[in-house]
């Protein structure tokens, strides 16, 4: 997993898209950034027989499951790809964001917005009240503890009587009208934005975190988790605020799903999302956000895409895995940064 | 005394891997210990470095009682390991790797370029192979970036566990050169290894450990022709 593979392959995104944006101005990267933004949000508009999804609405899908599986692969990102902790039951962090939303609203009249802090809220504390007995295992053994995790809460959902049992909370609430924007059950476009809203503000704290000292104990965490003890970083609380922070992500997302959907079963957080959501992480490129966000784009996008294939479609998106996984083993894009080195002359660290 | 341990006893759960011993290191010196295969040299080290626990007895650096002090912390205390097995961030690169090192440093950024100059001119290979992962150096490189990612946190301690392991003759002769040379810089050492013949005639003092226990202690010179140590761990002996 750590030993670098990036010499044998053959077209380098990164480092093309890279040379391309160390040659920029200032002016240029925020006109580029706000084009990509603008794209984003009027992609529902773009639906053609090329871009779009022929067989099913494509706004729907941009909301579920590409949006959603973006920005939970980010927030898992996070625990997987930049701390490397192997998490198999991230759905419990949805489950409980989702659940917070749905009990606290029918139960209790609480409106969206306060919902998806306090899912949030909840997410993060039983990431804590996980992590903190949990993290002190490796590997295989933690593994098998969260994917236990993912499974304990959506049979806890089950079984207990204010989370409906089986037959789940329906008449949930959606977002109260933002800015003239009307959430409906029947129009996902609001949605979509909410969560691209969402999603920019992840992205944005999740670089401002990783350029610091978080994504370098991270990082060495990763690498070595003995050795970044003895170089001084506090392994076990970084490890405990990248699980806590993933899961906030996780909990946040719950929420908005349970407030577009309105009604929710346990069957909504099966292991299955857990696997997808790493399949994301994994097929984009393991601690790349771009890489990971391109990944679940497009593990959202196929299936949809190739729905004209009916049956078979499940079969050619395999297929489509395996290729892909052979050609580039390390992920669409992947991880290793581009070459930063010392000059001596001027003190400076120039990237080459 | 910079190091001073009395009496420490380290067990792994009912076995004993360190069954009461005392030790120390003074300013600016190079200690030694030499030992077989599980003579628990290793244990020792990581048990200084605080990974693991002892079950009775004191560690004082400086004059303070270190048990305390939670691992992570004992580095900006003073205290650096460079691990067992060329212990790198294989994904990073050596300037990563080096910058690792400055981690638990308030004013990294103020000392970095000095520092950087300190370890390029100690290991001038390092500087030529900066952008470079550290997993692709060879291991003799790797054995040079992990002292030199050390010495980044400028250590008054350096704990060197085995950095002649699985060498080539030609970098064994390399790095014992190098820990003298870091001593004269102010850094004292406590260097474990079990090639003896090297690691006493390099040092100022030297412990001989067997199963957990420390069976012999002198200066380099006297443990060099002791005859029973020549015997046993330099194979030069009648």
């Amino acid at each position: 997993m750590s030993t670098p593979s990036s010499t044998n392959v053959r077209f380098n995104l990164r480092d093309k898209f890279g040379d391309w944006w160390e040659g920029t101005t200032r002016n240029q990267r925020v006109l580029f950034r706000a084009a990509v933004i603008v794209f984003f949000f009027i992609l529902p508009f773009l639906d053609n027989p090329i871009l779009g999804t022929n067989e099913s609405d494509f706004s729907s899908v941009l909301f579920y499951p590409m949006g959603m599986f973006v920005i939970m692969a980010i927030g898992l990102n996070i625990i997987v790809g930049k701390s490397g902790i192997l998490d198999l039951g991230y759905v419990a962090f949805f489950a409980i964001g989702a659940y917070t939303h749905a009990i606290l609203n029918l139960n209790f009249g609480f409106p969206f917005w306060i919902n998806v802090f306090l899912g949030m809220g909840f997410a993060m504390l039983a990431g804590l009240m996980l992590g903190l007995p949990a993290l002190r295992l490796r590997g295989d053994y933690l593994a098998i503890i969260t994917l236990g995790f993912g499974e304990i809460i959506r049979i806890l959902a089950i079984n207990f009587n204010f989370t409906g049992g089986a037959a789940g909370l329906a008449g949930i609430a959606a977002p109260p009208t933002l800015f003239g924007i009307e959430f409906v059950v029947d129009d996902p476009k609001p949605f979509y934005w909410l969560l691209l809203t969402l999603m920019l503000l992840v992205i944005w704290a999740y670089l401002r975190l990783v350029a610091r000292r978080p994504g370098r104990a991270w990082e060495a965490i990763r690498e070595d988790e003995d050795v970044a003890e003895f170089m001084g970083v506090a392994t076990m609380k970084y490890k405990l605020w990248g699980f806590v922070l993933g899961g906030a992500v996780g909990g946040a997302v719950g929420a908005v799903y349970a407030g577009q959907v309105t009604s929710i079963t346990p069957e909504n957080f099966t292991l299955q999302i857990s696997i997808m959501i790493l399949a994301c992480v994994v097929f984009g490129g393991m601690g790349n956000i771009w890489g990971v966000a391109l990944g679940a784009a497009l593990l959202g996008y196929f299936p949809e895409k190739l729905r004209f294939l009916s049956d078979t479609r499940i079969l050619f998106f395999g297929l489509l895995m395996v290729v892909m996984m052979n050609i580039r083993p390390d992920g669409i894009i992947p991880r290793k940064k581009r070459e930063k080195v010392y000059d001596k002359n001027t003190g400076q660290e120039v990237t080459r | 005394m910079l190091l001073d341990i009395k009496d420490l006893k380290v067990s792994y759960g009912k076995i004993e891997a360190i069954k009461g011993i005392s030790l120390n290191v003074g300013q600016g010196e190079i200690v030694t210990l030499v030992g077989a295969n599980g003579a628990g040299k290793t244990t020792l080290l990581k048990t200084i470095s605080g990974i693991l626990k002892p079950s009775a007895g004191v560690i004082n650096f400086e004059g303070k009682d270190i048990q305390s002090i939670a691992p992570h912390n004992r580095v900006l205390a003073g205290l650096c390991q460079a691990p067992e097995g060329r212990g790198i961030f294989p994904g990073m690169t050596v300037l990563e790797n080096l910058e690792m090192g400055k981690y638990s440093r308030p004013d990294w950024k103020k000392e970095l370029r000095e520092d950087l100059d300190r370890v390029y001119t100690l290991f001038p290979r390092l500087k030529e192979r900066q952008g470079q992962a550290g997993g692709t150096l060879s291991g003799g490189e790797q054995q040079m970036l992990s002292i030199g990612r050390a010495l980044m946190s400028r250590p008054r301690l350096l704990l060197l566990d085995e950095p002649s392991m699985g060498l080539a003759p030609m970098f064994i002769q390399q790095i014992f050169k190098i820990i003298r040379e870091i001593q004269t810089q102010g850094v004292s050492i406590l260097l474990v290894e079990q090639n003896a013949a090297q690691a006493l005639s390099c040092a100022n003092r030297a412990y001989i450990m067997e199963t957990g226990n420390i069976v012999k202690e002198g200066s380099g010179k006297e443990l060099l022709n002791d005859e029973v140590i020549k015997k046993a761990y330099l194979g030069t002996g009648a």
